[in-house]
């Protein structure tokens, strides 16, 4: 018994469409089968009516001919202005889509869903137009014929015998949100025409001589209906699926389509989607590449890329596999994706072909075993088939001036062998031969069989008797003649199969090799600029193309991320293509249905996350043309660039969580570590002070000096907290302003001095400071403070009375001081640690201060540009050095003597 | 002895700070007025005539550089600024809007007395016009009418602009005197903000008069300030 509920992970994409749906805006489409039929009648109709129920409808675009009737009722509406657009000096007008997202009504109106905009518009197809209003959530009304369905094109073309160049995918009629089928018997459409309602009476007659026939119209007719039939049976499946009606889902089987260079297999493709609508199944065009397509002409290799892109459009896969067989790669594909059809076309090659080569749909037929293979007529070549009169290999005439010559060696060597060693005839045809094989081997087919030709005739006149006569008068030399060409054919056609294979084998290898080389290198590449810089550079020797990447800033603003001579500069059209590629995660520009009128193509950055960026890809000078295989290259690297991006982005976010524990934990520790200083110089002072208060008579006055005496230690050692604790936050805040000034270094020395003079005051502290000491860029407030930190230090951890020496010279570009004492030397471990947050050094009194001091020292130095450190002196005590550098020159002082002129 | 020493204006918003200010002053020997708020400060320097202001720079309800300009546009007292560590501009701009001295808080009793009694002297020797023609200060003699230098008694040689320093020094001695200030006397009022014109000779004159110009007896820096010229009379 089959599960009768739905499976779970189709009923999450179903909330997810409806999801998606419910934001964007609906789709109305009013579908006819001919002009005329009165489609825009009925949208002003339905438009009109929804208006006086209070809707806000806006006529987008209605076409300037329409009729009277059809103008009557576009009156009381309001009209979107038009955009005018001048082509080659003509005016034309067109839909104003930024308008109408200006604008941005509820219900939108627009004529003619097929129409082709003018060049130099935004999009090339007003469906594109349509599209983004819907992803704006506007709800738009629209007029469709059938022959303008993609799928239809052809049966169309074949019923009336007009090619329609304007097409629509069929998967906008079938994501139709409602679908209205206008109706009109032909005979009434045929009235109406005559009656000129449709077209002004000279263009009537032309059109009803051409389309407007009877047969067409019924034959158009039943496709419409068939079509919207097709739609309603459709629209019952999802019903019955949304409510479990149908007990099993079918399996999911793909259709397989094999597309050549021919214009008709656009024909297959039609056929094989219609079969996959109804099926709804996959399907994938596979292109199978043989040695013959390295014959193949420009212009082929664009009817192929068009085809494959054909495919893309109407909602295939596409996939070129390469190979010898083409029945076999088909068949060995088509069982990797579980394709349960292929489609090919009828072969229309004459039967001798056939027999040569082996027909692809009889070899498909022997080898498919359970895939059903269908045979679509149509004046189609199969699979990978080339045109052979189109071959051309340069260089052609060299090459058979190069096979005469060969002949012509072939015969003097023959000459002198046959006069000097009196060979056999038969032997000397071996040398001509061996001269065949070489031709065949290096020139390919043709040379080879004019060469075959040539050295029989050759031989036969030179050196079978009766000589200088071209006769064959003996059979076997029929049979020299017949190897010969049947070597040559063989050789050159093997030899032209390797150089093919190797050829594809490199081109292979070139691909692989750039995704290889990018994805290696980008893995090792931390940051968004040095990830743009090597795409671009892997992109560009990938193919011959200019290439940049484009990154958006804070405000979203696409910017190169490189500014280099390889890549390319980007105008303003082309960045508002790029913008587009960007914000619609599509790829767009030159060669794609959006604004291909620009230079380069945009390819977005996709990640999960969205787009992150925009590979921008020009053809260089040689290039002329990106084909479908450049493409997919480019695509498949601008995956890998996105993903090295989202990666560096992710990289970046958790490097800032982790900061932000950091700080947590730094904030939690100096929490701790403040509390229990502050506490302790307030208790001593609360303590102190209450008891001078209440034992006023009682106490000495010794105890009450010395009292006195800690109350004012302690504040001053609170004093010192707090303004280290200022001090420290703001250096983490990036608070801390510096204003370097050239100055002495002395005077700041002395300037630190005296503020420490209390705490050294039972010290001898000795200054050895160089005589010409140049003055150096500093703030003299902030390395005062790290002066004083270091020489508080000092005092602290060193016995009292032991001497404090300050030193400053100059080593290289910097000028560097430091503090030296006599005491205990450092703790054991990293010197570094010093200047560490709340690291605090043993010794002799540990509990003062929150270990901050040699932290903000450091802060203050770096701020600087140099650099502090630590170590222990070799006769005993500690040496704190830094350094600041001499950057840039000190302001001239006018008549400033050095060190003074003494009279 | 209360009731003639001078007279000094206390505008100060903390009441703690100004009760420790008043035992330790009157201690002193001074007269004191008190002001919790700039506006009544001002007010009060007008009816009570003090002979110097202690003024705190943070005030509730006016800046205390306002109630300096008000001051200033009438009266010549000293005042002697009080501010927080840190805002070293805001001292440097109460000094050239007409401050004559500033502490830093915390600060102690006997500094601040040390900073009144100098600022009191320039004002008598303001009023009685002459001053010293001859300036001693530890083991530096400037004779002012010969314009002669001594260290130890040995006759040092300045360059006019070194002279000219130094004897603006002299005539603030004791008190600080900002950057800007000593430029504008020195070079000019065009050349106020040439701050290195100012560490250059500066650092000339302590190799010349300085036996250590890394620990100075005279010419004292105070960062990011300006520069103060020792008045102390004897040798340590």
């Amino acid at each position: 018994m089959p599960d009768q509920r739905p499976n779970p992970d189709a009923l999450l994409a179903r909330v997810q469409a409806d999801e998606a749906k419910k934001a964007r805006g609906k789709l109305k489409i009013f579908f006819g089968a001919a002009p005329g039929v009165g489609k825009t009648y009925a949208m002003l109709e339905a438009a009109r009516k929804v208006g006086k129920e209070g809707a806000d409808v806006v006529v987008g675009y209605i076409e300037p001919h329409c009729r009277p009737e059809t103008q009557a009722l576009v009156l009381g509406l309001d009209v979107l202005p038009r955009l005018e657009v001048d082509y080659r000096g003509a005016k034309l007008w067109e839909f104003n889509l930024d308008a109408a997202l200006d604008l941005h009504p509820q219900i939108l109106l627009v004529d003619e869903l097929a129409h082709t905009n003018a060049p130099g518009v935004t999009h090339t197809k007003r469906w594109q137009d349509v599209m983004r209003l819907l992803e704006a959530g506007i709800d738009v009304y629209t007029t469709l014929n059938v022959q303008h369905l993609e799928s239809l094109n052809d049966v169309v073309a074949q019923i009336t015998g007009v090619v329609v160049r304007e097409t629509v995918p069929d998967s906008i009629l079938e994501h139709a949100d409602e679908v209205e089928l206008v109706d009109l018997p032909p005979d009434d459409l045929l009235e109406r025409l005559r009656e000129g309602k449709v077209y002004i009476p000279r263009e009537a007659e032309r059109a009803m001589a051409n389309f407007f026939t009877k047969g067409n119209l019924i034959a158009l007719r039943e496709l419409a209906l068939r079509r919207t039939a097709e739609r309603v049976g459709e629209q019952m499946d999802v019903y019955r699926d949304r409510h479990a009606v149908r007990a099993a889902w079918p399996a999911r089987e793909r259709l397989l389509v094999c597309v050549g260079p021919s214009p008709f297999a656009a024909r297959l493709v039609r056929a094989t989607r219609r079969m996959a609508a109804s099926l709804k199944s996959p399907w994938i065009a596979v292109h199978v590449e043989t040695p013959r397509d390295a014959d193949l002409s420009e212009a082929d290799r664009a009817q192929l890329t068009q085809n494959l892109r054909l495919v893309e459009q109407l909602g295939g896969e596409t996939a070129i596999l390469s190979g010898q067989n083409v029945a076999e790669e088909l068949v060995q594909y088509a069982r990797s994706r579980n394709v349960a059809k292929i489609v090919v076309g009828k072969p229309k090659q004459p039967r001798w072909r056939e027999i040569f080569r082996g027909s692809l749909v009889y070899e498909l037929t022997r080898k498919c075993g359970d895939i059903d293979v269908y045979v679509i007529s149509g004046d189609h070549e199969p699979a990978g088939a080339a045109t052979r009169s189109l071959r051309t290999s340069p260089g052609s005439r060299g090459s058979y001036l190069w096979a005469l010559a060969v002949v012509l060696i072939s015969t003097g060597v023959s000459a002198l062998l046959a006069f000097g060693a009196t060979l056999e005839p038969t032997n000397l045809a071996m040398v001509y031969l061996a001269g065949v094989v070489a031709v065949a081997l290096r020139l390919g087919r043709g040379p080879s069989i004019v060469a075959a030709v040539l050295s029989v005739a050759a031989f036969d006149i030179c050196f079978v008797p009766p000589r200088w006569k071209f006769t064959v008068t003996d059979t076997q030399y029929l049979l020299t003649f017949l190897v010969m060409l049947l070597t040559g054919v063989v050789v050159s056609t093997l030899a032209a199969r390797v150089q093919f294979q190797a050829l594809s084998a490199r081109r292979r290898e070139r691909r692989t090799a750039a995704l290889y080389a990018i994805s290696r290198e980008l893995a090792a590449s931390p940051s968004r600029d040095q990830i743009a810089r090597i795409a671009e550079q892997h992109v560009m020797a990938a193919a011959d193309v200019r290439a940049v990447v484009l990154l958006p800033d804070k405000e979203r603003k696409l910017l190169p991320a490189t500014v280099g001579p390889a890549g390319f500069v980007l105008n303003v059209h082309e960045e508002a293509v790029a913008r587009w590629a960007f914000e619609h995660g599509q790829t767009a520009g030159r060669g794609t249905e959006t604004l291909p009128g620009s230079d380069g193509v945009y390819f977005p950055l996709s990640t999960s996350r969205g787009a992150v960026g925009v590979l921008g890809v020009s053809p260089g000078d040689t290039t002329p043309a990106l084909d479908l295989e450049h493409l997919h290259l480019f695509e498949a690297l601008a995956g890998l660039i996105a993903l090295a991006l989202e990666r560096a982005e992710l990289e970046a976010e958790a490097d800032q969580i982790r900061l932000d524990i950091e700080t947590e934990r730094l904030r939690s520790s100096l929490l701790s570590a403040v509390s229990h200083d502050l506490r302790t110089p307030l208790s001593v002072i609360t303590g102190a002070g209450s008891t001078l208060l209440d034992g006023d008579a009682s106490l000495d006055p010794a105890t009450r000096r010395e009292l006195s005496a800690s109350i004012l230690n302690e504040s001053e050692r609170l004093n010192r907290l707090v303004a280290n604790l200022l001090d420290m936050t703001r250096l983490q805040a990036g608070a801390l302003e510096i204003k370097k000034q050239w100055q002495p270094v002395e005077e700041v020395i002395g300037a630190s001095l005296a503020r420490t003079a209390r705490q050294l005051k039972d010290r001898s502290v000795s200054t050895d400071i160089a005589a010409d000491l140049p003055f150096v860029p500093l703030d003299d407030l902030l390395i005062q403070q790290v002066l004083v930190n270091l020489l508080e230090n000092a005092a602290r951890y060193t016995p009292e009375g032991t001497p404090i020496e300050i030193s400053a010279r100059q080593e290289g570009q910097s000028i560097v001081v430091a503090v030296a004492d006599r005491g205990p030397g450092l703790p054991s471990g990293d010197p570094n640690r010093l200047f560490e947050k709340f690291f605090r050094g043993g010794g002799a009194k540990p509990r003062i201060g929150a270990g901050l001091g040699l932290a903000i020292c450091r802060g203050i130095v770096q701020l600087h540009g140099g650099r502090i450190q630590a170590e222990n002196r070799s006769d005993g005590g500690a040496i704190f050095r830094f350094s600041l550098p001499l950057e840039g020159k000190p302001p001239a002082v006018p008549d400033a003597g050095g060190t003074g002129g003494e009279p | 002895m209360t009731a003639d020493g001078p007279k000094i204006l206390l505008i100060e918003d903390e009441q703690e700070i100004r009760r420790f200010l008043r035992v330790s002053l009157v201690g002193h020997g001074y007269r004191l007025v008190e002001s919790a708020t700039g506006r009544d400060g001002v007010m009060q320097a007008a009816s009570q005539q003090p002979d110097l202001m202690i003024l705190d720079l943070g005030l509730p309800d006016i800046d205390g550089m306002e109630v300096i300009r008000q001051v200033r546009e009438w009266s010549q007292m000293p005042i002697v600024v009080l501010s927080a560590r840190g805002q070293e501009h805001q001292k440097v701009d109460a000094l050239d809007a007409g401050a004559d001295d500033y502490l830093t808080k915390p600060f102690s009793v006997g500094e601040l007395v040390a900073r009144l009694r100098v600022a009191l002297r320039h004002v008598a020797q303001d009023t009685s016009e002459a001053g010293e023609p001859i300036f001693v200060s530890g083991r530096l003699r400037v004779d002012l009418a010969c314009r002669q230098v001594f260290v130890d008694d040995v006759e040092i040689h300045l360059t006019p602009i070194e002279y000219r320093l130094l004897t603006t020094m002299i005539k603030n001695a004791g008190k600080v005197i900002t950057h800007r200030q000593l430029l504008r006397e020195v070079w000019g009022p065009d050349n106020a903000e040439e701050t290195h014109y100012l560490r250059v000779y500066m650092a000339q004159l302590r190799r010349k008069l300085e036996t250590d110009p890394a620990q100075p007896q005279f010419l004292l820096t105070e960062p990011g300030v300006g520069y103060r010229l020792s008045s102390c009379q004897s040798t340590e």
